[in-house]
């Protein structure tokens, strides 16, 4: 209420009117959007932005783990996994292409380090890889397999959603692969076109029994690694390919975790809630910091970082505590499923790539459908001025 | 007689390339066609390799006839694959053609081969590296051209790009691997259904050969007997790895187990074609479907992003440009055999190069597909279905 107030009082001409019980999933609420300042609304014709473009917001240098070295998401992957094979012997890390360092140096030195029987190629095989993870997992090992795009998952499907997932409850606790993760390079990079750009979370995310994870800059990414690992159940980690180079900060050398399942509020605010996860995060926090700037609103940005099992609590605490004033905006290239998982589908709006998704990103279109700055902001305007003009 | 023709061809040809005035190079030429009958080998007959024989008691002819057309038009269709290909490279690199690309050079001779051993009637289906085969099977360099730099004039319209070109009865152009293969016994089984003495030739490469798939396809094949010839195209290296740290075994005509096999220079086309022929000749009698292993090389990078030279040696890719590059190979058959002059042969190349000029031009000139065009095929609709847009409250149309 207290929020709506706020909204209220920002405005000029509103007229409002409330719905519904506290609880209502509907809202309605009027107000006149602010007159913007040029620049806002109009790029000059010399500058192009890119559909992909998106300013990387670092992490603050943590201070609770020890010595930190400025490295970039593929360092502190690479960084990670030393960690685990120095300190877990049975840990193996497999995957095509894996020992000269992967096509995206995610592992680049650890054969030499550790040797070729823990760092090894497979085949061009990807539900042989996952397969064949899931029985060295099941065996007592620490298995990190890596599927080399996010696109190439699916002939493992069968293997993640009706192996890995059920083990546990299938053989009443008998067994398990608990130690299994796989890694894969994950969602659009502007060229990716339709099979190196996908974003295959949505798939898994009705699947209990694996947890699914997508960290958002390299100290996320290295803390979330290590946690996976940690955890006795499978997961599966995706990492954002547009990062590996392009996100850098200051990592904690030693091992560390960050921990599953709980979303991350970077900014708080009152009127909108925002919610991504990997790439998107870095998109949302620049519209937030536009629409506290240009149009007055306090968003909250909160990076979801575990797809599955996600943090219910946080999200849906926040939802309660400003019910009909906050609107959720989600943002991400997901499946309409997704939202139903999220149970968002009624006070949400996602943006999402249209169902082209379904089929794929033709690398002409790729301008229209990624969710990107403008297009965050343009729905966010949206949301609130639901019955305006 | 043909002495004097000679005198007055020399002279002729000598005055063309003092001054190049047209009138007199068509003299030039018309004295040299007339030499043609007179003076150039109508066909001659070749030693071929002996191919390596899995299950089969007999394989293809040690001999193969070549005729001075056929040999012209390999030549002339290998040089336009070469050249198609080192302009794909240039354009990359320019940055007018952007996303994956995956050339096919110096591996040629696969193409055209099969092609020759086959007809436009039946059926293939390839793997990403498909730009040779859109051009066999019936597509126009221009097409081909414009569809890697996202243009309307593109075979695909502009919404496919290198991995995904499509003519009539070739089924493209498939990103993931080995995941055609199975489709290729889909239509080889429609073939055999139809009867329509059609059969399907489904390809795939070294590092597909390992893929799960691959084998259910060679077993349901097998049992149902499907007109259908599995190629393995092994040049070598799956991306980065060679075969030799990739597979078990890497005779991959013996793969099929229980599928007759072959494994046949993929260097040579005329190796390539009698071998093709005896595989159709198989697959059309009904016996089923049999596999041919291609040995081949590339000579670009698994991609553009691959240099190529990480994981072989710049003297082995020397050495097959200098001892088996198909179209050298070809070349110097036909010239050993007085079935061409070289004359004849640096037309055809410089005939060539401007056509593939032209092409590029019109790929970087033409416009890219309107966005009208970008929902449109998702579904089969009639009338025209309204697809979500990139808001909710968007909606784009999709007509197909």
């Amino acid at each position: 209420m207290a929020a709506a107030a706020r909204l209220f009082w920002r405005s000029s001409g509103v007229k409002s009117s409330f719905s519904g019980l506290p609880g209502a999933v509907q809202s309605s609420l009027r107000i006149t959007l602010l007159k913007l300042s040029p620049d806002c609304t109009t790029k000059p014709k010399t500058q192009r932005r890119h559909a992909t473009h998106f300013t990387y917001h670092p992490d603050p240098v943590p201070t609770q783990y020890g010595p930190t070295q400025k490295m970039n998401f593929f360092q502190a992957i690479t960084s990670a996994l030393d960690n685990t094979l120095a300190s877990d012997p049975t840990a193996v890390i497999f995957g095509e292409d894996v020992a000269f360092g992967g096509v995206f140096r995610c592992t680049v030195g650890l054969r030499d380090k550790y040797g070729k029987d823990r760092v090894f190629n497979t085949p061009l095989c990807e539900q042989g890889i996952v397969g064949f993870g899931i029985g060295v997992a099941a065996a007592g090992a620490t298995a990190i397999a890596e599927i080399q795009f996010a696109d190439y998952i699916y002939p493992a499907f069968d293997q993640i959603v009706n192996e890995a997932a059920k083990y546990r409850y299938r053989s009443g606790n008998m067994f398990d692969c608990g130690n299994l993760i796989i890694r894969s390079p994950w969602g659009c990079v502007g060229h990716g076109a339709l099979y190196h750009s996908q974003s295959p979370e949505a798939f898994f995310a009705h699947c209990p029994g694996i947890k699914i994870v997508v960290p958002r800059g390299p100290v996320q990414a290295k803390g979330l690694l290590l946690s996976c690992i940690a955890d006795q159940n499978p997961c599966i980690f995706f990492e954002p390919k547009i990062l590996y180079r392009a996100a850098v900060e200051q990592v904690p050398s030693e091992a560390y975790h960050v921990p599953l399942s709980q979303a991350e509020v970077l900014q708080e605010g009152s009127d909108l809630t925002m919610i991504a996860w990997g790439t998107q995060v870095h998109v949302m926090r620049e519209v937030a910091s536009m629409a506290q700037e240009k149009l007055g609103v306090s968003c909250e940005v909160i990076d979801l970082q575990t797809i599955l099992p996600w943090d219910i609590d946080t999200v849906c605490k926040l939802y309660l505590v400003a019910a009909l004033s906050n609107f959720h905006l989600i943002s991400h290239i997901i499946l309409l499923s997704m939202m139903m998982v999220l149970g968002y589908l009624q006070v949400s709006h996602s943006i999402c790539g249209c169902n082209i998704v379904l089929t794929g990103m033709p690398h002409s279109g790729k301008n229209g459908l990624v969710p990107t700055f403008l297009r965050c902001v343009d729905a966010m305007k949206f949301k609130i001025n639901l019955f305006s003009p | 007689m043909r002495k004097m023709l000679t005198i007055i061809s020399n002279v002729l040809r000598g005055s063309a390339s003092r001054n190049g005035a047209e009138l007199v190079s068509e003299g030039a030429r018309v004295v040299v066609s007339a030499r043609t009958y007179a003076d150039f080998t109508p066909q001659a007959s070749f030693d071929i390799k002996k191919c390596d024989l899995h299950k089969l008691e007999e394989g293809p002819p040690q001999q193969a006839v070549l005729t001075r057309e056929e040999g012209l038009q390999y030549y002339r269709t290998m040089q336009t694959m070469r050249r198609m290909e080192l302009k794909a490279d240039q354009l990359y690199k320019q940055k007018i053609i952007r996303g994956f690309c995956h050339l096919y050079d110096g591996q040629e001779a696969c193409a055209v081969g099969i092609e020759s051993g086959i007809n436009l009637s039946d059926h293939l289906i390839t793997a990403y590296r498909a730009h040779g085969y859109t051009l066999t099977r019936g597509g126009t360099v221009r097409e081909i051209m414009a569809e890697l730099t996202g243009r309307r004039g593109g075979i695909a319209k502009g919404k496919g790009g290198s991995m995904h070109m499509y003519t009539k009865h070739f089924y493209g152009g498939n990103g993931i691997v080995g995941a055609q293969v199975p489709l290729g016994a889909g239509v080889a089984l429609a073939c055999k259904y139809q009867g329509k003495n059609e059969l399907c030739v489904s390809l795939y490469g070294d590092g597909a050969a390992n893929q799960g798939q691959i084998f259910e396809t060679y077993n349901m094949a097998s049992l149902w007997k499907l007109p259908c010839i599995f190629i393995c195209e092994n040049n070598k290296y799956g991306m980065g790895t060679s075969v030799e740290r990739a597979s078990a075994s890497t005779d991959y005509y013996k793969r099929g187990d229980f599928i007759p096999g072959l494994r046949v220079d993929g260097m040579d086309v005329l190796c390539v074609r009698e071998a093709t022929k005896f595989a159709a000749e198989h697959c059309r009698s009904g016996k089923g479907p049999i596999l041919m292993e291609l040995q081949t090389y590339r000579y670009h990078g698994h991609s553009m992003s691959d240099p190529g030279v990480s994981y072989r040696t710049r003297e082995e890719i020397q050495e097959v440009r200098s001892k088996s590059d198909p179209i050298s190979l070809l070349k110097d058959r036909m010239l050993s055999n007085n079935m061409a002059s070289v004359e004849e042969l640096k037309e055809i190349d410089i005939e060539v190069r401007k056509e593939i000029e032209d092409a590029a031009q019109f790929a970087t000139t033409d416009p890219e597909p309107p966005l009208e065009d970008l929902c449109n095929h998702i579904f089969y609709n009639d009338p025209p279905l309204e697809v979500r847009g990139t808001n909710p409250w968007s909606k784009l149309k999709s007509v197909s």
